[in-house]
């Protein structure tokens, strides 16, 4: 694995990949200061990362569109798979060097709220708590472009997916504000939503029973418990969208929460997608 | 050291290997053999752990690859098809990688580095980066690779497509040469290529193995009949008289030579036998002067169109009871 991760890091900085993710970052983090910090006198570091949330609808397909789309095409990845090592093991190693080029930028931006104070009083605890909430969602973020740099061979199409993704992950919230709050409403979104994984299943997995199963299980448990505890329903897909919203956890960090259920909501995604992604290339063995 | 048993990989309704069973015998050159399409790739992206099976199991030293794949890859040295190279790295870098990646302890790792660049002659370019390499130094820099971590086994698919005609040769002098120390597998459509390098051959066809000798008895086998060709000084029927008589010919076609007074004979022997000697001396004894005399056997080249034709729904697996005598 530390092979595979050195490898993979030291790959970043043979192309501009990793020097451009690394500059711009903290870059983006000086103009958002500068703008909220220094000119409009704001003492909270946290705004700016909030802020500059936005960066990573470009900066996570850019940082994750090559690490396995790549080697599928250049066909390095027989060398990974004939190694004597687990795939969990490589995908791991990858992820890693991913997330160490992630974390280099935010230790640059630890800097800034310590130059801040010279001006004002900062509140360090809060900056630092959003740092690591703005950290740890980078890193659930590029945990999914690698996932989906997985499902495919070209990496202008991993981008491009990446890119969906993320501006879907980003809007998901305010978009789910357009469903109305009856329970009705909610049943109806979750119902499609059912109907949407349904398909989703049917074309990862290829197996129309499966598929249907999946549907059909999911609508029944929803109508189900809709006709027993409806009031239950009401407001609930909103509710659900925020959960697991990606960015809007990053949210309560902003406004001054460390929230431990936001990290472990993180970590588990980044696990689920490093297990979807381990699966996705064991299932190259056995087409 | 390697056991194939009851192999089967099917993709959808194709079947690319079909109930393959074959044995590798450790300190030999095997050359797999078939058209483009035999499941030569398959069968050697299966035993690599690249690829699983539908059914059956492959062993590498005693080790299921499906099983107990770590132990079993770390005996085995693979370049794929196509050399699975980093183009972005230098050829040392990504020789550093691999044997990190494989597990070389870090004191043998300068050791076994020095080695397999010099087995395969690529100390001079090991600081270029790989994309501005010629095809036979990538080629090179893949066989590279899969000697480090010092494999038993050291497989290679189509080592020299892609080549010129000296890397060719170049290729395969390195091959011979890692004959010495590993098992070497390869695989090839050319029947030259394979007669040249390899102590045993196994001609796939369709999926099936369909044969798996040594090249000289693989050309005996399926030599259904010799044929001896004579040019004798002499008209058609003293050439009759005096050859048709000899034990064991089958059949006897005669022809006028290209010059005058000349006569051009086929003498057909089935089960084949050397008939030179005997010609020899009836002739002389006949005083019929001979001025060429050609054994043709069926080449390697027959024998593998014969296993791989179409038509063919059943070639000869167990050759052993149709053992010829040497003549």
């Amino acid at each position: 694995m530390s092979a595979i991760y050195q490898r993979e890091l030291r790959s970043y900085f043979h192309g501009m990949t990793g020097y451009v993710f690394i500059a711009f970052l903290p870059l983006f983090a000086g103009i958002y200061t500068m703008f909220y910090n220094l000119s409009s006198g704001y003492p909270n570091f946290e705004y700016v990362l909030q802020a500059m949330t936005i960066i990573f609808l470009i900066a996570i397909p850019i940082l994750t569109m090559r690490v396995i789309a790549e080697e599928r095409r250049q066909k390095t990845d027989q060398l990974l798979y004939a190694l004597p090592v687990g795939m969990t093991g490589v995908v791991l190693g990858k992820y890693l060097a991913m997330v160490t080029v992630v974390a280099i930028p935010c230790g640059v931006m630890a800097f800034y709220p310590l130059l801040l104070s010279t001006f004002g009083t900062v509140s360090f605890p809060t900056a630092y708590g959003a740092l690591a909430g703005f950290f740890l969602l980078s890193a659930a973020l590029a945990a999914i472009g690698l996932l989906i740099s997985s499902l495919t061979e070209n990496q202008a199409v991993a981008a491009g997916l990446c890119f969906v993704v993320m501006l879907l992950l980003f809007f998901m919230s305010d978009l789910s504000s357009f469903v109305p709050s009856s329970a009705g409403a909610s049943l109806g979104a979750l119902l499609l939503t059912v109907l949407v994984l349904a398909v989703l299943v049917r074309v990862f997995t290829k197996s129309t029973p499966a598929a249907v199963l999946t549907g059909l299980v999911g609508e029944a448990v929803l109508l189900v418990t809709y006709l027993t505890a409806g009031d239950a329903f009401s407001g609930l897909f909103g509710r659900i969208v925020d959960g697991l919203s990606v960015f809007a956890r990053f949210n309560t960090f902003v406004d001054g929460l460390f929230d431990w259920t936001a990290i472990l909501y993180y970590l588990s995604l980044i696990a689920v997608a490093l297990f979807l992604a381990v699966q996705s290339m064991e299932k190259r063995r056995w087409s | 050291m390697i056991e194939i048993d009851h192999l089967t990989k099917r993709y959808g309704s194709h079947t690319a290997v079909s109930d393959l069973c074959l044995t590798v015998e450790p300190g030999q050159i095997y050359g797999f053999l078939g058209p483009n399409g035999a499941g030569k790739s398959t069968t050697m992206n299966i035993m690599t752990g690249c690829l699983a099976a539908t059914e059956g199991t492959v062993r590498i030293g005693g080790h299921d690859i499906f099983e107990e794949p770590a132990q079993a890859k770390a005996l085995i040295g693979y370049l794929p098809e196509q050399p699975p190279l980093y183009l972005d790295m230098t050829p040392l870098e990504y020789l550093c990688f691999v044997a990190q990646a494989k597990g070389v302890r870090r004191e043998e790792r300068q050791r076994q580095l020095e080695r397999a660049m010099e087995v395969t002659q690529i100390g001079s370019v090991q600081h270029r980066l790989m994309k501005n390499l010629s095809k036979g130094y990538k080629q090179r820099v893949g066989i590279a690779q899969a000697l480090l971590g010092d494999p038993r086994v050291v497989i290679l698919d189509e080592p020299t497509v892609g080549l010129d005609p000296i890397q060719i040769i170049e290729i395969r002098d390195l091959i011979r040469e890692l004959g010495k120390e590993h098992t070497v597998i390869l695989s090839s459509h050319i029947l030259s290529e394979v007669r040249a390098v390899c102590q045993q051959i196994m001609i796939l066809s369709k999926g099936r193995l369909v044969a798996s000798d040594t090249p000289d008895n693989l050309e005996k086998l399926f030599a259904g009949t010799a044929t001896l060709e004579l040019t004798v000084k002499g008209d058609e029927a003293r050439a009759r008289t005096v050859l048709g008589v000899l034990p064991g010919v089958t059949a006897l076609t005669c022809r006028p030579g290209e010059e005058a007074g000349r006569t051009a004979v086929s003498l057909e022997t089935d089960p084949p036998a050397d008939l030179s000697e005997a010609a020899f001396r009836a002739c002389a004894a006949a005083d019929l002067p001979i001025l060429r005399m050609d054994m043709r056997r069926a080449s390697l080249e027959e024998v593998f169109l014969e296993l791989t034709a179409d038509d063919q729904p059943q070639a000869p697996e167990a050759p052993a009871e149709e053992e010829v005598e040497e003549p």
